[in-house]
């Protein structure tokens, strides 16, 4: 089974597309952690409410239409979370933050519950891509492939911006001392609201995407949170490319740790971050040298 | 206050204490997940174990009063719910419990105070087995019940070589192991098992690419509450449907979940204790019973509660009215009910009763169940149970 190329190419997909569900939220909390140096253990739970928002305007409006408003849905209740708690907590340390934002998580948990109930819910694959296509002979759904432009289109789109335009410059240079670049002029703090609006949305775009493959639950915030997490530390704090490379490994760990080590596919990802940590513990790509 | 008014009040009070000793006050600890992930399937227990309550209650001349605490669906806090309820609270008698983890930490408690227990969901084989005690009566399953049936059922219908999944942790090995020793004792092979790491597999993919090529005709799977979702939807959306049909116990597509599985659920063969398009006069009208209050189908979880209450109420009827009595006539309940004829087995307290083979067809309002067999009442091995004597 495991010389024939068919099974490379299936468990590549799958492995990828892992990667590019993880990449959309881990991109958004990097860059945020880069930027304001804050540790939003949240963002999880946007994730939960951006499939919650899919899930309910999916069923009146069609799929397209909750991967819409999902992310819009989303970034407002970021702009609620930074002029509510956020921007207070800015300077509070990083202790502060961890608690705060772990509290949110099950604020907002009990509050998906009371909304929506304890009932799992479900979104649709939209009719265009309900169905498989034959990649290198290999029958692979095509609402994955779809998970899998999505992702790449948004690596691409976001690696534009960051490395091209005048507003991604200023990003980098809050990332790499905010202080300096406030001092050359740019409003920092409204750029970090503008990123931080950004990354909600982008975790609300990852839990409309993941509805459909999985299932909408008010703890599936939680679930992702761990592996979010493990992303963005091998690939480096506050980077693109990091969140880039970090979903990548994580992907093909746990896809192929699945497959060709079942008894290991647990443990697997933690050794690697284990290993990470002890020989490059900024990770692979930190955005400050 | 003049001497006669308080004289009137007097009487008045004795009169209404003499009114309430008169009917039975029996105190029920209720104790289910409402929060973490079994909420829903708290919720739906409650909501049956209520019903059953306000349906047979009234004839038992007694008045029962429910006092409602969240495990959250973890062992220590249940133990401590468990304490307060028995303790502080000092019920009568308690009902529920969803996770086997919380019935093995509360299994002490419980047996050691003499405080009967009535399981409303958790299946785990020893609590009925090494781990019985008089004092707990399970009117839900045992994880082997479920299973065992289906191993001889698949190779009556030609099925002789199985993949099967299940997540890793008892509940998932217990029933694997029930249906494979059923299954290759039929005379059939099980090609590979997978057991996927616990509440932390989301994408089944990976895994379901491996079993389209282990030349298995069939898969045979046991997933319940979100992850039965991902798992139904991911099996179709890879279209393993068409060339590896799925088998398993009926948590996978449970009428709790079928709404969210919608069309991949449909072609789907499972074994469960119950499904509400069971056909006899019970079911019926529990059903529309239930969906009146509810406003949804019930669940074999609900039809749990249901029960549960209906045992407590029929043990009432028969005299029991403390902690003690209960115990006793707790297992000696029987009844004819939406699930057809049930008992309990006095050598381990575990429920016999028959279990349903169904198919997932569409139906008007989404995906419903069509019963193809009812397969008799198999009473579970005792399973190192030594089951001690009231005194």
């Amino acid at each position: 089974m495991q010389g024939d190329l068919g099974f490379w190419v299936l468990q590549g997909l799958n492995a990828l597309q892992l990667s590019m569900l993880l990449f959309l939220l881990s991109v958004g909390l990097t860059v945020i952690f880069g930027l304001m140096h804050f540790v939003n253990l949240a963002h999880g739970a946007l994730y939960a409410f951006g499939a919650y928002a899919a899930a309910t305007a999916g069923a009146a409006l069609g799929f397209w239409g909750g991967l819409l408003i999902a992310p819009l849905a989303v970034a407002a209740l970021g702009v609620l979370l930074y002029l509510g708690c956020i921007r207070r907590m800015r300077r509070a340390g990083p202790m502060a933050q961890v608690l705060v934002t772990f509290g949110l998580i099950f604020v907002m948990l009990d509050l998906t519950r009371i909304v929506w109930g304890a009932q799992a819910l479900s979104a649709p694959v939209p009719a265009v891509l309900d169905g498989r296509v034959a990649v290198l002979g290999v029958e692979y759904p095509a609402y994955r492939l779809f998970v899998i432009a999505l992702g790449l289109a948004i690596w691409g789109a976001l690696a534009l911006v960051l490395n091209r335009t005048q507003i991604g410059a200023m990003i980098r240079a809050g990332v790499d001392n905010d202080q300096m670049a406030a001092c050359m002029g740019i409003d920092v703090e409204r750029m970090f609201f503008v990123v931080f609006c950004v990354g909600c949305a982008l975790a609300g775009l990852a839990g409309a995407v993941a509805a459909p493959i999985l299932s909408v639950t008010p703890d599936m915030g939680l679930q992702i949170l761990v592996p979010t997490l493990i992303v963005i530390v091998i690939g480096g704090l506050g980077s693109l490319n990091g969140a880039v490379a970090g979903s990548l490994i994580y992907g093909a760990v746990q896809t192929f740790g699945a497959v060709l080590f079942p008894q290991l596919a647990s443990i697997l990802i933690y050794g690697l971050l284990a290993a990470v940590l002890i020989l490059r513990p900024a990770g692979l790509f930190p955005a400050r040298g | 206050m003049s001497r006669i008014v308080k004289r009137a009040a007097a009487i008045a009070i004795a009169a209404a204490t003499a009114a309430q000793a008169q009917a039975e006050d029996i105190k029920v600890g209720l104790l289910l997940p409402f929060s973490g992930v079994y909420a829903a399937l708290g919720e739906e227990i409650e909501a049956g174990f209520r019903l059953g309550l306000d349906s047979f209650g009234a004839d038992s001349g007694a008045t029962f009063e429910i006092l409602r605490e969240d495990s959250e669906a973890s062992p220590p806090v249940g133990l401590a719910k468990t304490r307060k309820l028995i303790m502080q609270d000092r019920v009568d008698v308690m009902a529920g419990v969803v996770s086997s983890g919380v019935l093995a930490a509360i299994r002490d408690v419980v047996d050691g105070a003499k405080v009967p227990l009535i399981v409303a969901n958790a299946g785990n084989d020893e609590a009925t087995g090494k781990a019985c005690s008089p004092y707990i009566t399970r009117i839900s399953f045992s994880n082997a019940q479920l299973n065992r049936p289906m191993g001889k059922y698949l190779v009556d219908h030609g099925v002789t070589k199985v993949v099967t999944f299940a997540p890793d942790y008892a509940a998932g090995q217990q029933m694997m192991k029930a249906f494979g020793d059923a299954f290759v004792a039929a005379g059939g092979e099980i090609v590979a098992q997978e057991f996927t790491p616990f509440q932390k597999t989301q994408d089944f993919g990976p895994y379901l690419a491996k079993a389209k090529t282990s030349g298995a005709q069939a898969v045979y799977a046991f997933y319940a509450g979100s992850e039965a979702i991902a798992f139904v939807k991911q099996y179709d959306s890879f279209g393993m449907k068409e060339a590896l049909p799925l088998y398993g116990p009926g948590f996978l597509n449970s009428q709790l979940y079928v709404g969210a599985q919608g069309a991949a659920a449909q072609g789907i063969v499972t074994a469960l204790h119950y499904v509400p398009t069971i056909d006899n006069a019970a079911n019926k009208a529990f059903v529309a019973a239930f969906t009146a209050q509810a406003g949804h189908l019930p669940s074999e979880y609900a039809v749990q509660g249901y029960d549960a209450a209906r045992a407590l109420v029929e043990a009432v009827k028969s005299g029991a009215t403390d902690r003690e009595s209960l115990a006793a006539a707790l297992p000696r309940t029987s009844f004819d009910g939406p699930r057809g004829k049930t008992a309990i087995d006095p050598a381990t307290n575990n429920i016999m009763q028959p279990i349903y083979v169904y198919d997932t067809v569409a139906g008007p309002d989404g995906p419903t169940q069509k019963v193809l067999a009812q397969l008799p009442v198999e009473v579970d091995p005792v399973n190192g149970c030594e089951m001690a004597t009231l005194n």
